[in-house]
């Protein structure tokens, strides 16, 4: 298969000059892609450029071969869906926070138990509302998933849980791009490593 | 006629500088260290409102037409304030300038279009005065409300706008509270008008001798212009705001998550 994504010769400015950096660099359009490179190096806002949460400030970003800028922006976002490091949940239940007519299925793809549906969504664990936040995304069918240190916020047991969860997503056919601090991440469960080196200041 | 107007002098005013000499001693005996700006703000209040005196007597004889000259430069003044502290939001002073123009033009339109008040500068003036520093706070309000929410929940918002809503859906909560903000004190204001102040219109027409049913009707038509003047206020600057907050990419702008 091709790819997804293709950068090329992308730059973002911070306040005090670029904050990312990448020359050329592709996203596979098959299985998981893992993001690695030192704190600071810009992967967190590499994803935000994929669903156009911030724009380049020279260069391009390719989707499925065309300009992200030409596509209708909230049409974008649906297909290629951002998940954040710490999730965020919207007020009311878990089934108000899917938004759609019948959450059990997409509960259980997530490893959610559907009785989960009727409960507050504030009152969630953090492993729980991060698999919520996967859902939420999941029900608008995307093609891309972007993950952003999904793993982070969580204590160990949830942490495996969700790697699980996001490789499975992977071999389901789901083009999932996840940025990771954690070394392990990139030997033992990507299919295509992007490494992302720090801008020389 | 027992009223006060006519018959204030100089002296009058020299002799009520008595009490300003009270806040310095107690700064002074206190040492608050407000004798400075004791002094300051009495001799500011007396040499702008004495401008202001002789200006309006100068247009009130016979230059009618510099009544809207005067307006101009209150909502100029007031959008530099208002922009100055609201400088976090891009282009604050435009937000501003255009939130303040359209309370003016929308309360003193109607209330002219209608014949509530003549078109003389002895209406205009004075009751536009009220409107546009009304206006003022609340654009200040407003656009620093919003941007502040934003900024602190972007998280969420960003979450919305990734979900693939608008900028309008993913930051209409807090557009709604802002405008809250910016509405309830002139809300609450005309709640308890006349049970915990005396608002300044009706005072000043019974100190000038009008009969307090007549002051009243006055202060009810000021009452309703600055709620009127709010609402537009509010409304012009919050939407205006969400323009310079979000891109028309419906992304938060970077210089909310910066």
């Amino acid at each position: 298969m091709g790819d997804r994504f293709e950068l090329i010769d992308v730059r973002v400015d911070g306040d005090d000059g670029p904050i990312l950096s990448v020359p050329r660099a592709r996203i596979a359009a098959d299985g998981l892609t893992v993001v690695v490179g030192p704190s600071g190096a810009g992967k967190s806002t590499l994803l935000r450029l994929l669903n156009r949460l911030d724009d380049p400030d020279g260069g391009s970003v390719l989707f499925e071969g065309r300009d992200v800028r030409d596509y209708d922006v909230l049409d974008l976002r649906r297909r290629v869906q951002l998940v954040g490091q710490v999730p965020v949940t919207f007020p009311g239940t878990v089934a108000d926070n899917l938004g759609v007519a019948d959450p059990v299925p997409l509960l259980a793809r997530v490893g959610l138990p559907g009785a989960i549906a009727g409960r507050e969504a504030d009152r969630l664990s953090v492993g729980e509302a991060q698999r919520m936040a996967l859902a939420r995304s999941l029900a608008l069918s995307p093609e891309v998933l972007a993950l952003d240190e999904p793993t982070s916020a969580l204590d160990p047991g949830a942490r495996a849980g969700i790697e699980q969860l996001v490789r499975s997503l992977a071999d389901d056919g789901l083009t999932v791009v996840m940025v990771t601090h954690d070394e392990r991440h990139a030997v033992e469960l990507a299919d295509h490593v992007l490494e992302v080196t720090p801008c020389a200041t | 006629m027992r009223d006060l107007s006519g018959r204030i002098g100089m002296v009058d005013v020299a002799l009520a500088l008595a009490l300003v000499a009270v806040g310095m001693v107690v700064s002074r005996v206190r040492r608050l260290d407000l004798e400075k700006d004791v002094a300051v703000a009495t001799v500011r209040s007396f040499v702008q409102l004495l401008a202001v005196g002789y200006a309006l007597d100068f247009v009130f004889g016979g230059h009618d037409s510099l009544t809207w000259v005067g307006l101009a430069v209150m909502v100029g003044v007031a959008s530099w304030t208002a922009g100055r502290r609201a400088r976090a939001v891009p282009g604050a002073v435009w937000v501003a300038l255009a939130s303040i123009s359209v309370a003016a033009v929308g309360t003193l339109g109607v209330l002219l279009a209608l014949g509530v008040i003549p078109a003389g500068p002895r209406a205009v003036l004075p009751l536009g005065s009220m409107v546009i520093s009304n206006a003022m706070v609340t654009t200040g309000l407003v656009t620093t409300r919003l941007r502040d929410d934003l900024a602190a929940q972007r998280r969420e918002v960003e979450a919305r706008l990734s979900l693939g809503q608008t900028a309008a859906e993913a930051g209409g909560p807090w557009l709604r509270q802002a405008l809250r903000t910016g509405m309830l004190p002139i809300i609450d204001n005309t709640k308890v008008v006349g049970l915990v102040a005396l608002p300044g219109a009706m005072t000043g027409m019974i100190l000038a001798g009008a009969s307090p049913v007549a002051a009243i009707r006055l202060q009810l038509i000021v009452m309703y212009m600055l709620l009127g003047g709010n609402a537009f206020a509010a409304l012009a600057a919050g939407e205006l705001a969400m323009r310079r907050l979000f891109t028309p990419a419906h992304q938060l702008a970077r210089t909310v998550r910066r």
